[in-house]
């Protein structure tokens, strides 16, 4: 259907290269709103149940590691600065560079899941477990199976974002091998920017919600 | 793509064959397609809600048992509202008219749109698949903790619904986007059909609201497998904070099914009067207003949940507001249609339909958001008819309007005019015999979602039955008619409505890439008064 130009991939029903570019922006942040009210529901059920137990929510959240959670923390920002810079390279034509900061990217995601799992089998082994499943005892307060149901939830969700992430950047770098962006054309980059961007900033907010409550 | 120069080509016949159907990015046929879908799907509907009421012609157990009745009226409300009214009017109508009403070639994302039907598709295999597993017997609202213990197959059901919001999602960010980038030269926000304003307030909920739904099931879905907790009394839980999730999005969701139908009546209101509309922009301005006030109104469903009596109060407060702005577009179609030149063709039997049966339908809903009458009221037959006058006797109408509208257009046919008014006829009557019927149950205790009830109830029930296949001959009808217009009916010019639209500007079925020629913008959507005079001298 579409004609793909070479240097710009404009697609027939739109009229230039600029609105097309636009097009996609628009959509792609109208996505990421989608995903800011997909985690609004879990936001808005921490609220409830912290209101409900702070002590336990309190008792409960000294059992994350705080450095673990602040080393990610690190990790995901650096690998955003890299997500910019590569984008920023790709406006300079500098392909090479460009992959380079995405498999960093790419590397650096996968450093905060090996670090996240390193959390979540240290908690599977105490028994800290959603739900029905949590067996430890030692938390005072009521219901900390709570905390952990929306901890899993909260953290399990963001996870699964992280590994999206790391899919459409690896998808990316395959893209930029077979030279398909240039700074005429380079939205599917951005638009990774853009979503990588989003997943860092959900993770700025777990962080101190989970692992920082005083 | 390059045409070969002959005028009989148009999207139906170029390019050939299934598989140029199956890979299509063109919006026309995914409308096409989303047609037939939820047609299908429509007539699954229509004829579990034929089984329900048979059943309950008589007080006693005729064929159903109990569960079965449950599973009935579930099926009949998850695969009403998920499957068919949700997508009917944008994912179907709006995808082909959209485009082409603002002079664009094809929405802003072709690919994800194809894709949003084949989510649809498959998310509609989950629900057929939880319906052959074992059919969800807790009501389309799934409420917990009921809906986390009952031993069907709630989780299929569940990921079924998580999967169609995507379809839903996508839908609407493609029509945000369309109506912002590509509409065409001269095209200005005032200068846009009502529909298209319709079509996107709906979109704007359908971006905000659907997500919320999906964190809702996903979280149900846990609460099954996992035992979550988070809904559960029992482990600490709160089974109220599920409805709140839950009306957060389906209550908005109401709004997805009938903004887009507003869109229609006034397309069809200004077409059949020939008559400028009344009150453009309070038109237009009144869907985005019911688009906002639509997120503040959720917990009008959950008065009786033991909620607090000041949220109950607020929010009873606010439900007012919705009458507001659906008011103002009610009162500017009668001010459109006064001293009109109307033409009674089928699209406006429905368009007048909607009118009464919309009000009627809007008004007991002030009845409802009034929290004493609601306490009374509240799980009786009295909803039922209410939801069934917005939604069927609101959307339906709406639907079926923009369908006989905008056919000729769609499929080059037109279909019989007289065959189309003596279905409406039945539809409009048998449609209020079920459900006037419902509202007098209603205020008489006969509560919702029960398998029996009490002999003194069975005339009105009875009456309620008799009713609803009336109005399935009227379906029936018209699924006859029209199926024989596609091969049968008369050629259907350009503008066989004389509207002002671009999509009358171009052939019937349109051509491939919607206009020969790029259309321009020569005078507004509804200027009636101005176009007939110039084209009278």
């Amino acid at each position: 259907m579409s004609n793909h130009s070479p240097s710009t991939n404009l697609q027939s029903h739109f009229a230039d290269a600029a609105q097309q570019a636009d097009a996609a922006k628009l959509g792609m942040w109208l996505f990421l709103v989608t995903e800011i009210l997909l985690f609004g529901g879990l936001f808005v059920a921490y609220a409830i149940y912290r209101a409900w137990y702070p002590e336990m929510f309190f008792n409960a959240h000294e059992y994350l590691d705080i450095t673990l959670g602040a080393t990610n923390t690190v990790v995901l920002i650096t690998s955003s600065v890299t997500m910019a810079l590569a984008i920023r390279s790709i406006q300079l034509d500098k392909k090479k560079q460009c992959m380079n900061y995405l498999i960093i990217t790419v590397v650096l995601a996968c450093v905060f899941l090996v670090i996240k799992y390193f959390e979540y089998e240290h908690k599977f082994h105490l028994g800290q477990l959603p739900g029905k499943f949590y067996t430890f005892e030692g938390i005072e307060g009521t219901n900390p199976h709570i905390f952990f149901s929306i901890y899993f939830a909260m953290t399990g969700l963001h996870g699964f974002h992280v590994i999206g992430g790391i899919g459409f950047i690896t998808w990316l770098i395959t893209r930029v091998k077979r030279n398909a962006f240039s700074s005429a054309y380079y939205t599917p980059v951005e638009m990774a920017g853009l979503y990588w961007h989003l997943v860092d900033l959900i993770w700025i907010f777990l962080f101190p919600l989970l692992y920082l409550i005083s | 793509m390059n045409l070969p120069n002959e005028a009989k080509i148009n999207y139906l016949n170029y390019p050939k064959g299934l598989k140029s159907w199956l890979l299509t990015v063109d919006h026309k046929r995914i409308g096409v397609m989303y047609l037939a879908a939820i047609t299908l799907f429509f007539a699954i509907g229509g004829l579990l809600a034929l089984v329900i009421r048979t059943e309950l012609f008589t007080p006693d157990n005729m064929f159903l048992t109990k569960k079965m009745y449950n599973q009935m009226f579930t099926l009949h409300g998850a695969i009403m509202i998920f499957l068919f009214i949700i997508p009917s009017i944008p994912a179907a109508l709006g995808n082909f008219i959209l485009p082409i009403q603002i002079g664009a070639k094809d929405v802003a994302f072709p690919r994800l749109n194809l894709a949003s039907w084949y989510i649809y598709v498959f998310g509609s295999l989950f629900c057929l698949y939880s319906i052959w597993e074992g059919a969800v017997d807790t009501g389309w609202t799934f409420y917990t903790p009921y809906s986390s213990t009952t031993d069907t197959s709630v989780v299929s059901m569940m990921l079924g619904v998580f999967i169609l919001g995507f379809s839903s999602i996508f839908t609407g960010l493609n029509f945000i986007v369309t109506v912002h980038k590509l509409r065409a030269p001269g095209m200005t926000w005032y200068k846009m059909p009502l529909m298209i304003w319709g079509l996107y307030a709906t979109a704007i909920i359908q971006v905000l609201a659907t997500p919320v739904l999906g964190i809702t099931v996903v979280l149900l879905i846990l609460e099954r497998t996992l035992g979550m907790g988070i809904f559960d009394p029992a482990m600490g839980g709160d089974p109220v904070l599920f409805q709140h999730f839950f009306w957060f999005y389906s209550h908005p969701a109401v709004y997805i099914m009938i903004l887009p139908g507003m869109g229609i009546i006034s397309e069809l209101i200004a077409t059949f009067s020939h008559k400028k509309i009344f009150g453009y922009k309070a038109i237009a301005f009144s869907s985005l207003g019911i688009a906002f006030t639509s997120f503040l109104v959720w917990a009008h469903h959950m008065f009786t949940s033991g909620q607090s009596e000041f949220a109950a109060m607020i929010f009873s407060f606010l439900t007012f507001f919705v009458g507001i702005p659906s008011g103002i577009k009610v009162f500017n179609w009668v001010a459109t249609m006064y001293k009109g030149s109307i033409d009674l063709k089928t699209p406006m039997l429905y368009a007048i339909s909607f009118l009464i049966l919309f009000s009627v339908g809007g008004l007991t809903g002030i009845f409802l958001g009034a929290l004493s009458v609601d306490i009374h009221l509240h799980d009786t037959y009295f909803i039922v008819a209410h939801f069934h006058y917005t939604m069927m006797g609101g959307t339906v109408m709406a639907l079926l309007g923009g369908l006989h509208y905008w056919w000729p257009k769609m499929f080059g046919r037109m279909y019989s005019e007289f065959w189309g008014r003596i279905a409406c006829a039945f539809i409009f009557i048998g449609f209020n015999m079920t459900f006037f019927t419902q509202f007098i149950l209603g205020t008489r205790g006969m509560p919702r979602r029960y398998a029996t009830y009490m002999d003194q109830f069975q005339p009105l029930h009875g009456f309620s039955s008799i009713g609803s296949y009336v109005l399935g001959f009227g379906f029936l009808i018209m699924a006859i008619y029209l199926i024989h217009s596609l091969r049968n009916g008369k050629i259907a010019s350009a503008n066989p409505w004389g509207a002002l639209t671009f999509e009358w500007e171009t052939t019937s079925p349109p051509h491939p890439h919607n206009f020969e020629h790029e259309p321009k913008v020569t005078h507004g959507p509804y200027d009636f008064d101005t176009v007939l005079r110039e084209r009278e001298e």
